[in-house]
């Protein structure tokens, strides 16, 4: 099997495609993650959820480089990258759509783009994946000369998509992509997420917004105070009466 | 004539501050620190092509190519070792070291070459320009600093728009973080903006020190100072700002001198640039960020 797009050209794996083993993340004395385990496997969908400080966020942030862990390891595709610089995990084939989107706001929409491709040197591939990503979102193509600063909300998140995808990751990690944004373009980027997963990227989604997240995931992870608590099929969490009660408000 | 000549000198002195105050912007702009030191690292670019020049008898073309090496190096060196381990620090804890680094390099310049004010030979052999029948001389040290810093300004400008560092560079400064998830080495990218800013520094110091042939181990303090407020009162951050600042504030320095008092001249500048504060905090080119939340 070939993915299409954006990972193309990967094999299929014969081990996870991430596996986090007992991590550990300290922020002075206080420990933010306490020994958590989780895997993802090539072409899943795996939702993170939990509550504000739960260590959703630390999570994906200790996985691409941006904090050190203090204990444990992360293997991705079999490498062990615990100890990896954040900048030479990019072209390894994995990318982060950060919280709160941090679009490069004085540069254009187009620049921000090829800010995702920094690490890719062929040129007309580069092109190529530009093409794909305008295709996937017409809006930016539109507003390719705009600075990104003046984008609304919801395109600036589709933005920061765009330029993750630019680097033709195989694993896109997303950050709260949906906080902020008006229930329109929540839809709309929950089915961006679900084409990038069809076209083949391996995708791990942080969410506060459950009951979406668990409607696209194949499995979940419920984050509690730095443990995870609770794991399953997203059919089975979602019909969980700990998961209604906690996290979809029923 | 007179006034020709005084303003030619103060555009002359602003080239100068023009080249110290854009490695200070490039540095605040890309890692956001005031680096104090900058203003010492011209002193020992002085220094090099002192030793190499005068002391060794080379070239003085060669001398400057050595002087920026070495100052690049420099450079480089105290960002790694005093201000990367600071890197998410307090600014504060940052701005002290700087300082520190500077009284390290004056210190160091007094004890290798001691207190006594070196004569330094002008690097600039060129005839100098004679205009209206000999009226009005305009040294070859004048205009060559002048196309210098033209040159540095329009090549840094484009360096930072067009090449993949140069962007990468915009990026850090925006956001580190999202910088490096884009896969952007934030160390490595803000080691080559100070090794710009130190060879630019070197380049700034051999060009004073011709214009004002005497060296000594305090000689980068006041104009790395002013070329500062030069930064600031352009916009710090912006290189056509730090440009539009240095020539700005060597044309206020001079006419203040030539018309006013020469001992106020420091003080109009300064004043000017509390003015320019008031009224412009973010200087006369400094970005207004616009952003959407």
């Amino acid at each position: 099997m070939r993915a299409a797009w954006p990972g193309g050209g990967k094999e299929v794996l014969d081990m996870p495609m991430l596996e986090v083993k007992d991590l550990h993340v300290h922020y002075g004395v206080i420990e933010a993650i306490k020994g958590i385990s989780f895997e993802v496997e090539q072409g899943e969908v795996i939702a993170l959820i939990g509550a504000n400080g739960a260590g959703k966020t630390t999570t994906l942030h200790t996985i691409t480089g941006l904090i050190r862990p203090t204990g444990g390891t992360i293997l991705f595709e079999g490498r062990d990258i615990t100890r990896t610089p954040g900048y030479k995990i990019v072209p390894m084939g994995m990318a982060h759509v950060p919280e709160g989107r941090r679009v490069f706001a004085q540069l254009t929409v187009l620049d921000n783009l090829m800010m995702g491709a920094y690490t890719r040197r062929d040129k007309d591939e580069i092109r190529e994946t530009l093409a794909m990503v305008y295709e996937r979102f017409p809006r930016l193509e539109e507003r390719k000369t705009q600075m990104a600063g003046t984008l609304s909300g919801g395109e600036q998140q589709m933005l920061a998509m765009g330029r993750a995808l630019m680097s033709r990751p195989s694993l896109i990690l997303m950050d709260e992509p949906s906080m902020g944004l008006s229930p329109i373009f929540v839809n709309e980027i929950f089915d961006i997420i679900r084409q990038v997963s069809q076209s083949g990227t391996t995708v791990l989604l942080v969410e506060q917004n459950a009951k979406k997240a668990l409607s696209i995931a194949d499995r979940a992870y419920v984050l509690e105070t730095g443990r995870i608590s609770l794991a399953g099929d997203a059919d089975e969490l979602m019909n969980n009466e700990a998961v209604k009660k906690a996290y979809l408000g029923e | 004539m007179s006034f020709a000549a005084h303003l030619i000198s103060g555009i002359s002195l602003g080239s100068v501050y023009a080249l110290i105050a854009l490695g200070y912007t490039m540095v605040y702009g890309i890692a956001k620190m005031l680096n104090f030191a900058h203003g010492d690292v011209i002193m020992i670019g002085g220094y090099v092509v002192f030793v190499t020049v005068s002391g060794m008898g080379m070239n003085p073309l060669a001398g400057i190519v050595v002087s920026m090496a070495a100052c690049t190096v420099l450079g480089v060196v105290i960002e790694r070792v005093a201000y990367r381990p600071l890197r998410g620090a307090s600014p504060l804890a940052v701005l002290i070291t700087a300082i520190g680094v500077s009284y390290l390099l004056q210190n160091i310049a007094l004890l290798a070459f001691g207190s006594d004010p070196k004569a330094f030979s002008n690097v600039v052999t060129l005839p100098n320009l004679e205009l209206f029948d000999g009226q009005l001389v305009i040294k070859s040290v004048t205009v060559v600093t002048v196309a210098v810093s033209v040159v540095v300004m329009i090549g840094l400008t484009l360096f930072v728009k067009k090449t993949k560092i140069g962007r990468a560079m915009t990026a850090v400064s925006e956001d580190k973080g999202a910088a490096q998830l884009m896969g952007i080495n934030v160390n490595g990218t803000i080691a080559v903006t100070f090794a710009i800013g130190s060879s630019l520094a070197a380049l700034a110091g051999v060009l004073l020190c011709s214009a004002y042939p005497s060296l000594t181990p305090y000689t980068g303090s006041m104009p790395g100072i002013k070329a500062f407020v030069a930064a600031v009162f352009g916009g710090i951050g912006s290189i056509p700002g730090a440009f539009i600042g240095g020539i700005l504030l060597g044309v206020i320095e001079n006419l203040s001198k030539a018309y006013i008092s020469s001992q106020l001249a420091d003080a109009i500048v300064f004043s000017i640039l509390i003015i320019v504060l008031l009224v412009k905090p973010t200087g006369l080119l400094g970005k207004q960020v616009q952003e959407k939340v």
